[in-house]
């Protein structure tokens, strides 16, 4: 058996761990700096917002406004709605993610990082231009629906109702299952493999019985990502003119102008609970079970060659997925070169103006996101890894609540976020400017919104290193620090790289926050300034350009973070 | 922390990226365009060269919280946007600064029965806007769709799933649309409009800027849009023309001095500017396209041939609008327009669909059973759950305007809001069966 029964380690090996990483004070110190940051960035903000709906009238506590909420059958239609729409989409996000994962990693295959690269684009969908392009490909009048009903004289409505929703989340966050299943199946020991084909294993037995589930905490650290992203989302539906789920419904009453309603905060208070309920779920489902394996890095599980009838059948699988869920970022380049585009298949005239218009007014916020977004990604992955290894390498009282604090992030609402950093922040200088006036609180922001992202990643990548090869570097001689640095973080590498990959190009596209933290021109970055262009019918053009441009700035950003990677893995073997 | 005070101040003016601001800065919030802002920005800046104006754009929402959350002392000088409530709910928690002497005398006090600026001087028309008909003429074409010239038009069986709305919780200027063809028609009738166009709506979209958007890349064929969005989108060369129906408000987008802005010196020059012939004069370029506040008299020549002319185009409507029942129910007809439209729209369509198919099966034959049903239905469907005299009561009215951060109040408005709901739910799930049995009836 590759997954090693859980009772059969489980007693010997909670023991070891007690001794062998007895809780230093060294680790208390980490816990306390992350408790700071989660505290400072994201507790006390969002809680000052929160705690309008834990108020009544006269500011005294009550439980009123959730009694109300529960009692309210919209509510319970919303939640119903949105529960629905997150499981739909996780098995939608599943099924275009573990071919693509499988054929790359599985089998020699040209252009694999390419596909790989490719396969993270959809996460880069920038604001407002995403859905206006997503329209243009396969909305009503979209180039797909105006083509069938000109050939065949019908059309497919798959951007409306909750179909539509889910269609659009499972096109968007599937590369958060890709990414994670592809490091965790890169991370799979060989031995394990050849053990199972020697004992007759084989295709879809040793698929389902042996590979898929070694690269489970891959698997679902991205499933749990989808599903607490899905079922929080709010773009999307809003988009999609679907109201009636919970999200939408707790942005519609906190932005409604001149009115107060708790009730929008305790609809946001209760999709932090789920979220965290779903959370505690899945690491339910890991408990007990070790996915570990010892040989890590070396060789990993066979690279199968392909016949000539086979490799034609994966790479025509591989085109298919990818177009489609490539098409709104065509439909987003074409629009970049589009004079105007109405109710026609491709745009009626192309330009170069948008790009001229674009680099003549806002180059500076290239540099801005490649900043904030660097910067917010590096934290995001310094406080993943040190959770992780809180987590699972120590016994500290309380340490699985930071990652339900770090995770709590994802289900607040950005605007909700600025606005308790503009009122918690408002009397902070340093050196005397108010820190509400630096792009400072905009990176950290970031940093908060998306840290679960980073700290999924890092968890899963921990989960697959057995300690025993700490302990064997610890009784080579090397300090704990030491084995961490030289062991532990190379050996988590892929891991680390998928979280800093995933923090950073959803913070690239974050708007409902910066929209409010923005106090200067020259501060913002370019999902700003493609809110900005699409304020205007005819500003259009000019934001899908610089749309492209945000797609092309972290598409290269992260085919060179792979490349690094890439190459970070084979020193290794080489070093061996 | 920070060992130096060279790095220190190297840190500093990195986070802030660039200058210390400029002595003679105006910063401006604002919700409106880039092309917009940037031309007012040159030409104020051209005449007066020591001053200098940083646009901040953010959305009407984004904004308020801003100017609320940020310290006196720190907050931007000047606000400028569309939604008249924007204001209000500024004014009332003491964010404006009153300027009776920032004004234009030349300006009429009032465009048809609605004042053009705050009586209290906190905040100023700056331009006009109103709503009329957008629609994509190629649209039309493709779905044999003749095109509308008043709100009636839109109601008719043959633009059913073409037509797209926002609500009036989501848009001051809709919210005031609404009211007009409440106050033109009637409560009863209004509603009956209102909701008859919403069934025949794709989409009640959450921004406001979502209906022009959808119908200039061909989403929507039609619907209610501010004038200014449909013009620039005609200007812009996409197939797309506006029209003023006949039952129509025109009503001023504003500016705004900030309380506790750092510059309010200043930002009083440029708010002046605005309102100045000078200033009044940029909104006609096509790339704005909007209706000054100032008479069309003072412009001479300078008002291109078949630009609208608001003040005309208000003596045509048929409606007095009255500002303070518009204002007494204000947050009733938004609840309304939520429960029973935005988050009951699946089931108004397929109500509103089922009529207009028993319509349909019924044209020239005679069955007077089916007639009959169909009226029923009818009635069901097109008619607001809360009754004119229910609307006219002050304590009903009083219930939503009290503060929804106490409990009680907070659960008899939800509860109230919960049986519109299922109430309208309930009719529409009526209304389709007596549509369905009269499409039996008829062979």
């Amino acid at each position: 058996m590759a997954v090693m029964p859980a009772d059969a380690l489980s007693i010997g090996r909670g023991v070891r761990i007690r001794q062998f990483f007895g809780a230093s004070w060294r680790s208390y110190a980490v816990l306390a700096a992350i408790s700071a940051f989660l505290l400072a960035l994201l507790l006390i903000p969002v809680g000052a917002v929160f705690i309008t709906a834990f108020r009544d009238g006269d500011g005294s506590f009550t439980l009123g406004h959730f009694a109300t909420f529960f009692s309210t059958g919209l509510m319970r239609e919303s939640f119903g709605n949105s529960l629905y729409v997150a499981i739909a989409s996780v098995v939608a996000a599943s099924l275009i993610a573990t071919p693509l994962a499988y054929i790359t990693v599985r089998f020699q295959f040209r252009g694999a990082l390419l596909i790989q690269t490719l396969g993270v684009l959809p996460l880069i969908m920038p604001p407002f231009v995403g859905a206006v392009a997503m329209q243009l490909i396969f909305g009503r009048s979209g180039s797909v629906n105006l083509l069938l009903n000109e050939t065949f004289g019908f059309s497919i409505p798959i951007m409306q109702g909750l179909t539509g929703v889910i269609f659009v989340e499972s096109l968007h966050y599937f590369p958060f299952i890709l990414m994670n299943l592809i490091v965790a199946l890169r991370a799979i020991d060989g031995a394990m493999e050849e053990a199972a084909l020697n004992l007759g294993a084989k295709g879809w037995r040793l698929f389902s019985r042996v590979v898929f589930p070694l690269a489970l905490p891959g698997y679902l650290a991205g499933a749990a990502l989808v599903f607490i992203k899905v079922f929080d989302d709010l773009g999307t539906p809003l988009v999609l003119g679907q109201t009636n789920m919970l999200a939408p419904q707790a942005y519609l009453r906190i932005t409604q102008v001149g009115l107060e309603d708790p009730l929008g905060y305790v609809i946001s208070v209760i999709m932090i609970a789920f979220s965290i309920l779903a959370l505690w779920l899945s690491i339910r489902v890991m408990k007990g079970k070790d996915y570990s394996t010892l040989q890590k890095g070396g060789a990993g599980i066979v690279r199968r060659k392909l016949s000539h009838g086979e490799s034609w059948l994966a790479y025509s699988v591989i085109a298919l997925v990818l177009l489609v869920v490539l098409s709104p970022h065509l439909g987003l380049f074409l629009l970049s070169f589009a004079r105007v585009w109405s109710f026609s298949v491709l745009p009626d005239d192309y330009t170069l103006a948008n790009y001229a218009t674009v680099f003549a007014d806002s180059t500076g916020m290239i540099t801005n996101t490649l900043l904030y977004c660097g910067l917010a990604a590096t934290i995001d992955v310094v406080i993943g890894v040190a959770i992780a290894y809180l987590i699972l390498r120590t016994r500290i009282p309380a340490r699985q609540w930071l990652d339900f604090a770090a995770s709590a992030a994802i289900a607040v609402p950005g605007i909700v976020l600025a606005i308790g950093y503009l009122r918690t922040f408002q009397s902070f200088e340093i050196g005397g400017v108010p820190i509400t006036q630096t792009w400072l609180l905009i990176m950290l922001a970031y940093s908060v919104r998306r840290l679960p992202y980073a700290l999924r990643s890092c968890m899963a990548a921990l989960q697959q290193i057995n300690v025993s090869l700490e302990e064997a570097a610890e009784m080579l001689g090397a300090s704990k620090w030491r084995s961490v640095r030289r062991v532990v973080i190379p050996l988590m590498a892929g891991g680390i790289l998928a979280g800093f990959v995933s923090s950073f190009i959803t913070a690239a596209v974050e708007l409902s926050a910066t929209i409010l933290l923005v106090v200067k021109e020259s501060q913002a970055p370019m999902s700003y300034g493609i809110y900005l262009y699409m304020q205007s019918i005819s500003g259009r053009g000019a934001g899908a350009a610089l749309g492209v441009l945000l797609v092309l700035t972290v598409a290269v950003g992260t085919y060179l973070s792979h490349m690094l990677a890439d190459r970070a893995n084979r020193n290794l073997e080489h070093a061996r | 922390m920070i060992p130096s005070f060279a790095l220190r101040s190297a840190v500093i003016a990195a986070l802030m990226s660039v200058t210390a601001s400029h002595a003679g800065t105006v910063t401006v919030i604002t919700s409106f365009p880039k092309e917009l802002t940037a031309t007012y920005k040159a030409a104020f800046e051209k005449a007066n060269p020591d001053i200098k104006i940083e646009i901040l754009n953010k959305s009407t929402v984004a904004g308020i919280a801003f100017v609320r959350e940020t310290a006196a002392g720190q907050r931007p000088d000047v606000f400028w946007a569309s939604a008249p409530d924007a204001f209000e709910v500024l004014k009332r928690d003491n964010l404006l600064v009153a300027a009776p002497d920032v004004d234009n005398k030349a300006i009429p006090a009032k465009i048809g029965n609605y004042p053009i600026n705050d009586p209290q001087g906190f905040y100023k028309g700056q331009a006009l806007a109103g709503y009329g008909i957008m629609y994509n003429t190629r649209y039309l074409k493709a779905n044999k769709l003749a095109a509308p010239k008043d709100w009636d038009d839109l109601l008719k069986r043959e633009w059913f799933g073409h037509v797209a709305m926002t609500a009036p919780s989501r848009s001051g200027t809709m919210h005031l649309t609404v009211e007009t063809i409440l106050q033109g028609e009637g409560w009863d009738a209004g509603w009956g409009k209102v909701l008859e166009m919403a069934g025949n709506s794709a989409q009640i979209t959450e921004r406001s800027f979502g209906v022009p958007d959808g119908i200039n890349n061909g989403q929507f064929g039609a619907g209610p849009v501010i004038d200014f969005f449909g013009l620039a989108g005609k200007y812009s060369g996409f197939p797309v023309e506006f029209v003023y129906p006949a039952l129509t408000s025109i009503v001023p987008a504003n500016i705004a001095l900030v309380a506790g802005g750092k510059n309010t010196a200043e930002a009083k020059k440029f708010v002046l500017y605005t309102l100045s012939q000078a200033g009044q004069e940029l909104l006609l370029d096509p790339k704005i396209s909007r209706l000054p506040v100032l008479a069309y008299s003072s412009f001479g020549t300078k008002i291109p041939a078949g630009y609208p002319d608001p003040q005309a185009i208000v003596k045509r409507a048929k409606v007095n609008f009255n500002a303070d029942l518009s204002e007494d129910r204000y947050s009733v007809v938004h609840s309304l327009f939520d429960q029973t439209i935005t988050f009951r729209l699946k089931e108004l369509q397929a109500a509103t669909k089922a009529i207009h198919d028993a319509e349909g099966k019924l044209a020239g034959k005679s069955n007077s059973q089916a007639a009959d049903l169909i009226k029923q239905a009818r009635a069901l469907a097109f008619a607001p759950v809360v009754s004119s005299s229910l609307a006219g009561q002050k304590d009903f009215l009083k219930v939503f305007a009290s503060n929804k951060k106490e409990v009680a109040v907070s659960k008899q408005v939800t509860g109230l809001e919960e049986s519109w709901n299922r109430k309208s739910r309930e009719s529409y799930g009526k209304a389709i069966e007596l549509a369905q049995q009269a499409s039996a009836l008829i062979k």
